[in-house]
């Protein structure tokens, strides 16, 4: 679905004649290949290159070195740029600057607008992209009398209104609180089970990574861990180093492994420490 | 809190002048602008306030709304009504005190541009009270569309017009918001002098500037992502078309304006020639 | 230094179409040199409280004493209390606006005329951590949590008795969220100043404060300590609030018949009682 080589991204900045000035590096030789169907989490401190990244995977940027396919499709070639959007869909961090209609239901008709899809084809659209975020009923209200996480919902749902077969996820759950966090991860959950749309999703909160499929933590513009929940979770010291942390389950889990109790590494969840706990105990 | 405001002035009701497209309300209000200048005498004005009466009871707008726009054009009123009465000269002289006078043109003069001018106010009033702005912004796209052809950006005019109309109410909670973060730092936006005062803004604009900038880079990149590319081959969710009634509300419009001109003018000037 | 909130009302818009009842009745004190933590779900009122404390908001209803004067009395200047009273907003740094780091921060003091303005700005950054080398930095060229921290310094320098931070990390990472609240919380040490601490974090306010308010729909629900409050988490629960994780780990562990102490709110306590409960 989304293949990248050795992508590489530089920020230039440009003194007031425009002569370059200094290039900070943001994306430094990344490789990564991810596959239709996918629940992919990227995770990283701020300023770690991760949404740089992000950006590369609807064109909005394009690599300094390197390449980036979106299904098959080079970002570099100009003539694919509007197929690449449309393809894969980008949700942003602040709710407010990414809601364009004054209408709920106006604002997902907003892409397929812009593709130029029939009015009655668009209709359809954006009942089943609002019914499948669960925010159907808000059709006719204003978004700005909407919470935090009913925005990022809408934001979804005029993404799901294009068709993609993959949704960029850049930081969407930052800017709320725990319910609106949480309701914004169950719609992407649902939307890779029951639509098989490939999900992206770059955050910094850990619990929101668990069920994921692969896990990619960026440092310094580089990947430098990749794999499972599980397999990520059980490096605890070297996440910390990488200013982030785990959930509380695991955290606990490793304080315990530290007073000498023998329970496996890389547990995530409070129903894993609880049967090991008990399994534990019965040994002794 | 500042967000629950509409803006505009859209009084949301079910009615047959709410109903209508956007762009018989525009093409009416412009057409009734024009009538009330054509009209000449008495008969004309009376011609015109039977048609906003009827215009206004079939709204479902109380008549309080309609008064609310004269407010604001209080003073120019004053002004205007107060130059006709002691500049014009007439024949007969109704009243006299210095050099100041009144004659039966200039009263006439007068009451008849405040007639205008109230009518003007009230006429337009009608349209923005029936026609929430997001409507107001279509029809005009689709109005000045022809203009395209001269490269008048009209679409890339409404969409800026419609993006303002969504940003105004964040951006004034944020002016709220700084205003008071800067307040609880000591600052202080109401004494001393006008230069002072003007200095005191500076912590408030620079803010906003920079958060009215930073949401616009997001906004363009949002739309960038949704495939935004100008107005050329772009559908639309809710294309306006004219439905029997807008055909009808068409007919009826040119008929007041026809009217307007027979009563007005024609009648008028047959009356003035015998 | 105390606070003293007596029977407060608020209502928003009172008669338009708009009005909203946003506090009902609320009594509170807050002593000198607490750490509190003030949680509730969005709308719950506690951003309109706080902005009572310094007097941003007026109430509409109830008297509010600061060191047993009134604040709505005659002689009573707000200037003083919103000197006494720092309120850091949520994402302070969108309010910075100087030309360099320093002149930012010494915003506050210079309004207030103290005579060592930039003296002042100099400890706050110290404080916050933020070095000479940022002195003369645009605020705006600073990372985002270096940005937060200039900001928060720019309501340390005013020297505040008491200090409110609504959502202070929000949006950063893990590791710039505890350097945050590990700055807060040795500066409410070091200084003995009382602080507040509006979050939406169980698991942050459980690690940092000795009491938690929580609020909902404009009054307040439970007051005490993180123990006695998250013991009822399952009232937390159902106004759209919960307990820190490691609470509902070791009551899921009792109820399968594990004997551990369940009053547990953090991750060093719920190891100690775990390894207690396995020796035993």
């Amino acid at each position: 679905m989304i293949r990248a080589d050795k992508l590489t991204f530089d920020y230039e900045r440009l003194d007031e004649e425009g002569k370059v000035e200094s290039v900070k590096r943001a994306v430094d030789h990344v490789s990564l290949d991810i596959k239709a169907g996918e629940f992919i989490a990227i995770l990283g401190h701020n300023g770690s290159g991760k949404s740089t990244l992000a950006k590369h995977m609807n064109a909005i940027l394009v690599p300094t070195e390197g390449t980036l396919w979106v299904d098959g499709m080079d970002t570099k070639e100009e003539d694919k740029l509007w197929d690449i959007r449309q393809d894969t869909g980008m949700v942003f961090q602040n709710p407010d600057n990414q809601i364009i209609g004054t209408v709920v239901e106006e604002d997902v008709g907003f892409g397929p607008e812009n593709l130029g899809v029939p009015t009655d084809e668009i209709w359809k659209r954006v009942e089943e992209s609002l019914s499948a975020v669960g925010m159907l009923k808000y059709r006719h209200h204003s978004p700005n009398k909407l919470s935090g996480g009913q925005k990022q919902r809408v934001a979804i749902a005029g993404v799901m209104a294009m068709h993609p077969r993959c949704i960029v996820l850049d930081e969407p759950t930052a800017m709320l609180d725990p319910n609106g966090r949480r309701s914004v991860i169950r719609t992407a959950q649902k939307l890779n089970r029951e639509e098989r749309i490939t999900v992206i999703l770059i955050t910094h909160y850990m619990e929101e990574v668990i069920e994921a499929d692969c896990i990619f933590v960026m440092d310094a513009g580089k990947v430098v861990m990749q794999g499972t929940p599980r397999e990520i979770f059980s490096r605890v010291e070297e996440l910390k180093r990488l200013r982030l942390d785990v959930p509380q389950a695991t955290l606990l889990a490793y304080e315990l492994q530290k007073k000498g109790i023998p329970l496996p590494d890389g547990i995530l969840s409070n129903e894993e420490l609880v049967d090991e706990l008990c399994r534990l105990k019965l040994k002794m | 809190m500042i967000r629950d405001i509409t803006l505009g002035q859209y009084y949301p009701a079910k009615s047959l002048i709410h109903q209508l497209d956007p762009r018989v309300k525009l093409v009416t209000t412009m057409i009734y602008v024009v009538s009330l200048f054509v009209a000449k005498g008495a008969l004309g004005y009376v011609v015109a306030t039977i048609f906003l009466v009827m215009v206004i009871r079939m709204s479902k707008v109380p008549f309080g709304y309609m008064t609310k726009g004269l407010k604001a054009i209080i003073m120019l009123l004053m002004i205007t009504v107060i130059f006709n009465l002691f500049l014009i000269d007439g024949d007969i002289v109704l009243w006299r005190f210095g050099f100041l006078r009144i004659t039966d043109k200039g009263l006439k003069t007068a009451v008849f541009m405040a007639i205008r001018l109230i009518y003007l106010i009230i006429g337009s009033s009608v349209m923005t009270l029936t026609t929430t702005p997001n409507d107001l912004t279509d029809g005009l796209e689709k109005l000045l569309g022809p203009l395209k052809k001269i490269h008048v950006p009209v679409h890339e005019i409404s969409m800026m017009m419609s993006i303002a109309l969504r940003f105004i109410p964040i951006l004034l909670e944020e002016t709220d918001k700084i205003m008071k973060a800067q307040i609880a730092r000591g600052a202080d936006f109401e004494s001393g002098n006008l230069i002072r005062k003007a200095k005191a803004m500076v912590p408030l604009l620079v803010p906003l500037f920079i958060s009215a900038f930073r949401r616009a880079n997001d906004l363009a990149m949002a739309m960038e992502a949704r495939c935004y590319r100008g107005g050329d081959g772009r559908t639309k969710m809710k294309p306006l078309h004219y439905e029997s009634r807008d055909k009808m509300a068409y007919g009826v419009v040119w008929g007041y304006l026809l009217l307007m001109i027979l009563f007005g003018r024609v009648i008028y000037n047959y009356i003035s020639f015998i | 230094m105390s606070i003293k909130i007596k029977n407060v009302n608020y209502t928003y818009a009172e008669g338009t179409a708009y009005e909203m009842h946003a506090l009902k009745d609320i009594n509170l004190e807050i002593p000198d040199g607490q750490f509190v933590g003030l949680i509730g779900h969005t709308g719950s009122g506690k951003s309109t409280l706080v902005q009572h404390l310094n007097g941003l908001i007026h109430a509409t209803g109830g008297r509010i004493y600061f060191n047993g004067r009134d604040i709505y009395g005659e002689n009573f200047s707000m200037k003083e209390l919103r000197s006494k009273v720092g309120l850091v907003f949520q994402y302070p740094e969108h309010q910075l606006f100087e030309i360099d780091v320093l002149t930012d921060v010494s915003f506050g003091p210079k309004n207030l005329g103290f005579p060592e303005a930039e003296e002042k700005a100099k400890e706050a950054l110290r404080m916050v951590g933020m070095g000479e080398e940022y002195y003369r930095r645009s605020p705006f060229e600073l990372s985002g949590g270096q940005k937060r921290r200039v900001a928060i310094a720019g309501v340390l320098a005013m020297e505040p008795q008491m200090l409110i931070l609504d959502e202070p990390t929000a949006g950063l990472d893990p590791k710039g969220r505890d350097e945050i609240l590990d700055q807060i919380s040795r500066l409410q040490k070091e200084r003995g100043i009382s602080v507040v601490l509006v979050s939406h974090s169980m698991e942050d306010v459980a690690r940092y404060v000795d009491r938690i308010i929580v609020m909902n729909q404009g009054q307040v629900r439970f007051d005490g300590t993180p123990k006695e409050v998250f013991r009822h988490f399952r009232e937390l629960e159902k106004i759209g609030l919960a307990a820190p994780q490691v609470t509902y780990l070791m009551q899921e562990l009792k109820e399968k018949g594990a004997d551990v102490d369940t009053d547990v709110t953090t991750v060093e306590e719920a190891a100690d009682a775990i390894e207690s409960w396995l020796k035993k």
